[in-house]
């Protein structure tokens, strides 16, 4: 598409890079098809090309980003699903990325959503006050009903109803957890944020996993939540902080006794560590931070590529495969869940609308949660259909987001390991 | 580039009172006018013209629809109807002074029928939401469009859309069954049904492409068909364009009909292959796309006679597809050949014409020497089987002299299309884009009676207009 930055304006090298996004666009409308929001909501302000054709005027006029826009910008799910569908390779998620940038930077939001995005910005990236914070929201939960109306009663009500009703016990799994028998080669695992406090189980499978098939894993202590949360909602120094504190800490361990690979089980995190190149593209730590970025992998892919086998006899279980869009979308991972699940004797189903988002969306479900309810919905639909006897996902988003309607939703390397000779999981009935 | 007409003043100035009338039709959402929030209406798949419309109108039933129309037709307001966006030859494209009317929150499937096999949905579900809903019991709904996945159903019966598989299935005039439809005053017409002859004049074959000139469409019934037991695609690569021109011309002259028989050349193979990754031949200067259906041994046999007509030109390779994901990806790759295009330049003018297929390999040539005059090149991607032609002009909107050039180039292929005894048109319609070559096409009385066609559904020439006919000559049309 034509656009008319100015020389000046393309001095900048984040306008630069839109610029070059833009211009890729070819406004053919193909992505509006598979964009949620534009199924729900049937308005071209809501499809990809509209938030593109939207971005695109605020990013040229250079004027602060107005109400208007800043609407239609919130409501992307950020799911990329316009990504997978465009045939013209337009990078949506850069684009959006400094969208959402730019509307921090120039747009003051009204008090309330300033309070709880300040908040969501200290307590989920720390299991700290993720935990501090879980606790008080389920003491609240007998109160929803004191809550007010409006917009920011229905955003407390959203968050009182992810909040599970039970906590985990506290896991640490910084340090190194060394390979069972001969020693394969050595990995990082990042152990996240929100996900160690609401399922400390799934690092505890992913170690137990990779540990019996050979692999040192290593948790460098000072790495920490990969940035994603901060990042996605346009925060760009606290997501560059949290960045750049994980760089240091595998490139550490690089240095050190070297890595395989860096391996993410929240394909939520991982599409932002394999994002870090792009990241740091004009930073110090441009060549470590694109190092990092070629070795990270999510956990299924490795699981792929280093060979995974049952030693189990298969559960007779059938499982809903949700493809979580941070995997299908955001990392082009799609075959390899599938294959290891029936790999370790399950059968595997797909709903029907795969490529839609189930709402999650990082911490979309908190802040616009009508639509992620209404796709939650329609989601929990498609997979009721295939009549499964679980759910699996590779993201713990999704897996909170789907949990509490009758079906277990349990992690894919969960599932791996059991069948493997880990424990049965928690969430499993007997 | 394209005149659009003045708008009208006095309705400019009662930009108010046309407003004030949507909301109390539809609900708050959907009625659109702050200008930033209409920027993103005021073009669709042709992104070359734009103009920021009045007001976007987004009804969801046939009854706000008929509200709409009557509310505009009452005062004088121009409207456009709108699907997708997805229109290659401006059929969205909105006037300054006109409501853009919506139809994409109209996506709801109203009935199916197996035991008749047809479909009845509304307007603004897509053209593969038809075959989503009916696939799970071995159905399908034929025609296929490229952008079958984003493109309505409305549309299609606007523009009577084609697709790959058109050569064995038919264009959407073959497929469609009946029609709810509104007329500018608001009155709902329902037309056709479910059989073969309907009593009095052929009403489905006036809508259907006429390009939302006549009435807006809001239900659409089709037929569906049985799925085929099985199909299989295969690649066929060659040394030059005008040899898969000529090998093109050698199947469909044996008498064998292939359900889709589809062309590209070196430019299109390799942005294609870039986003499908389906193994296309990337040596080859033109490639053909060869599908053939029914059970594996017609397939065989198909597959076989289709191979020894291929000989004689000397492919460089064949290679006939041997999986359900094969055939899948390869697909992939030509259906999302205009947007892929995108990969190798930053615009393009996507034509349509269409030619006997006999002439075929003298049009590319020429189209070849056409690319040198003007100098721009053009990736060639098109419906080899039935003549459809959509060469694929690449220009950088961001340099104007380069846009004029297109312009100019696009217009001399539609030409050289009549030329040839083809037409202006293949399946995206006459739009915007190619209203003044309608006279390369049309003489003056045939013009004047599909324009008083135009006059008695629409006296005052309120829906879609700017479209389809030269403007210069219609004062109905400017006034
Ligand atoms: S599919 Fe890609 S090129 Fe087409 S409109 Fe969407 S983003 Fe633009
Ligand atoms: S990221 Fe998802 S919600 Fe956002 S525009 Fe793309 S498809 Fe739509």
């Amino acid at each position: 598409m034509q656009t008319s930055f100015t020389a000046e304006q393309l001095r900048d090298p984040d306008i630069q890079s839109s610029n070059k996004i833009l211009r890729t666009c070819v406004h053919c409308g193909m992505c509006t098809a598979t964009c949620p929001t534009f199924v729900l909501l049937g308005d071209e302000l809501d499809s990809p090309r509209g938030r593109i054709y939207l971005m695109q005027d605020m990013l040229e006029s250079g004027r602060p980003a107005t109400a208007e826009v800043v609407t239609h910008i919130d409501r992307c799910l950020s799911c990329l699903s316009c990504m997978t569908t465009c045939p013209s390779g337009v990078n949506y998620m850069h684009l959006i990325d400094h969208g959402r940038r730019y509307v921090e930077e120039t747009y003051t939001r009204p008090w309330h959503e300033r309070l709880l995005r300040n908040t969501l910005v200290r307590v989920l990236p720390s299991p700290s006050r993720m935990r501090w914070a879980l606790t008080a929201a389920r003491l609240a939960k007998p109160f929803r009903a004191l809550l007010p109306g409006g917009v920011f009663g229905s955003r407390l009500r959203a968050m009182l109803d992810l909040a599970p009703t039970h906590l985990p016990p506290r896991q640490v799994v910084n340090g190194v957890h060394r390979a069972d028998g001969t020693r394969r080669g050595r990995v990082a695992l990042l152990a996240g944020c929100a996900q160690q406090v609401l399922a400390p189980s799934i690092n505890a499978a992913t170690i137990r996993l990779l540990t019996r098939l050979g692999y040192d894993v290593v948790v460098p202590p000072s790495a920490g939540c990969c940035g994603a949360l901060t990042h996605h909602m346009g925060q760009h120094d606290p997501a560059m902080a949290a960045a750049r504190t994980n760089i240091a800490a595998w490139s550490a361990e690089m240095a050190g006794e070297g890595l395989d690979a860096i391996l993410i089980n929240t394909s939520g995190c991982g599409t932002t560590v394999k994002d870090y190149g792009f990241m740091f593209r004009d930073e110090p730590e441009q060549a470590q931070a694109a190092q990092i970025s070629a070795l990270a992998a999510d956990i299924s892919q490795f699981l792929s590529r280093i060979g995974y086998a049952p030693t189990r006899d298969p559960a007779g279980l059938t499982v809903a495969y949700h493809a979580a869009c941070s995997l299908q979308h955001g990392q082009s991972v799609t075959a390899e869940p599938k294959t290891l699940l029936r790999k370790a004797g399950f059968t595997v189903v797909e709903p029907a609308e795969g490529h839609l988002c189930c709402g999650s969306a990082g911490t979309y479900n908190l802040l616009q949660p009508e639509i992620a309810g209404r796709l939650r919905e329609r989601k929990l639909d498609n997979i009721r259909r295939t009549t499964p006897d679980l759910i699996a996902a590779g993201n713990i988003g999704c897996l909170t987001q789907l949990a509490g309607a009758g079906l277990p939703t349990i992690h894919t390397v969960e599932l791996l390991d059991w069948m493997a000779g880990g424990p049965r999981p928690a969430a499993l009935p007997a | 580039m394209l005149a659009l007409p003045e708008p009208k003043a006095d309705i400019l100035a009662r930009r108010d009172e046309i407003v004030a009338g949507l909301r109390a039709i539809l609900p708050a959402s959907g009625v659109i006018t702050e200008p930033l929030r209409l920027k993103p209406y005021e073009t669709d798949g042709l992104p070359a013209y734009r103009q920021i419309p009045l007001a976007v109108a987004l009804p969801e039933t046939t009854e706000q629809v008929a509200a709409v129309l009557k509310l505009c037709h009452s005062i004088g307001v121009r409207v456009i109807p709108r699907g997708a966006g997805t229109s290659l030859s401006g059929g969205a494209t909105p006037l300054a002074d006109a409501v853009v009317l919506g139809l994409m929150r109209m996506n709801r499937i109203l009935e199916i029928d197996y035991a008749d096999r047809c479909a009845t949905v509304q307007a603004g579900v897509t053209n593969i939401g038809i075959t989503q809903a009916v696939a799970g019991n071995g159905f399908f709904y034929a025609p296929d469009p490229s952008s079958q996945l984003a493109c309505m159903i409305g549309g299609n019966v606007g523009m009577n859309s084609g697709g790959a598989h058109c050569l064995k299935y038919g264009v959407t005039a073959n497929n469609l069954l009946g029609l709810t439809a509104v007329t500018i005053e608001g009155d709902i017409l329902h037309l056709g049904g479910n059989h073969l002859d309907a009593a009095g004049y052929d009403w489905l074959g006036l809508i259907t492409g006429s390009e939302g000139m006549l009435v807006v469409v809001t239900e659409v019934m089709v037929r569906i068909l049985r799925g085929p037991e099985g199909a299989r695609a295969m690649l066929a690569a060659f040394r030059s364009n005008e040899i898969a021109g000529q090998c093109v011309d050698a199947i469909i002259g044996s008498g064998i009909i292939p359900v889709a028989l589809e062309f590209m050349d070196r430019p299109a193979i390799h942005a294609c292959e870039a986003f499908a990754h389906a193994g296309y031949p990337l040596d080859a200067e033109a490639m053909l796309i060869i599908e053939v259906e029914g059970s594996v041994a017609e397939q065989d046999d198909l597959l076989d006679r289709i191979k020894r007509l291929c000989e004689p030109f000397e492919p460089l390779s064949m290679r006939v597809s041997q999986s359900p994901e094969e055939s899948l990806a390869i697909w992939k790759g030509r259906k999302g050949a205009f947007g892929a295009v995108g990969r190798i330049s930053p615009d393009y003018m996507c034509m349509d014409g269409t030619i006997p297929t006999s002439r075929l390999p003298e049009v590319l040539r020429r189209i070849g020497e056409m690319s040198d005059q003007y100098g721009l090149k053009v990736a060639n991607i098109f419906h080899a089987g039935d003549g459809n032609l959509h060469p694929l002009v690449m220009f950088d909107a961001n340099d104007p002299d380069s846009f004029h050039r297109a312009e100019a180039f696009g217009a001399d292929i539609l030409k050289l299309c009549v030329e040839v005894g083809g037409c202006l048109t293949g399946e995206h319609g006459v739009g915007l884009e190619k209203r003044d070559l309608m006279r390369f096409q049309f003489s003056e009385p045939e013009l004047e009676r599909q324009r008083r066609l135009k006059d008695a559904f629409d006296p005052a020439w309120l829906l879609n207009p700017a479209k389809v006919f030269p403007l210069q000559d219609k004062p109905r049309q400017a006034a």
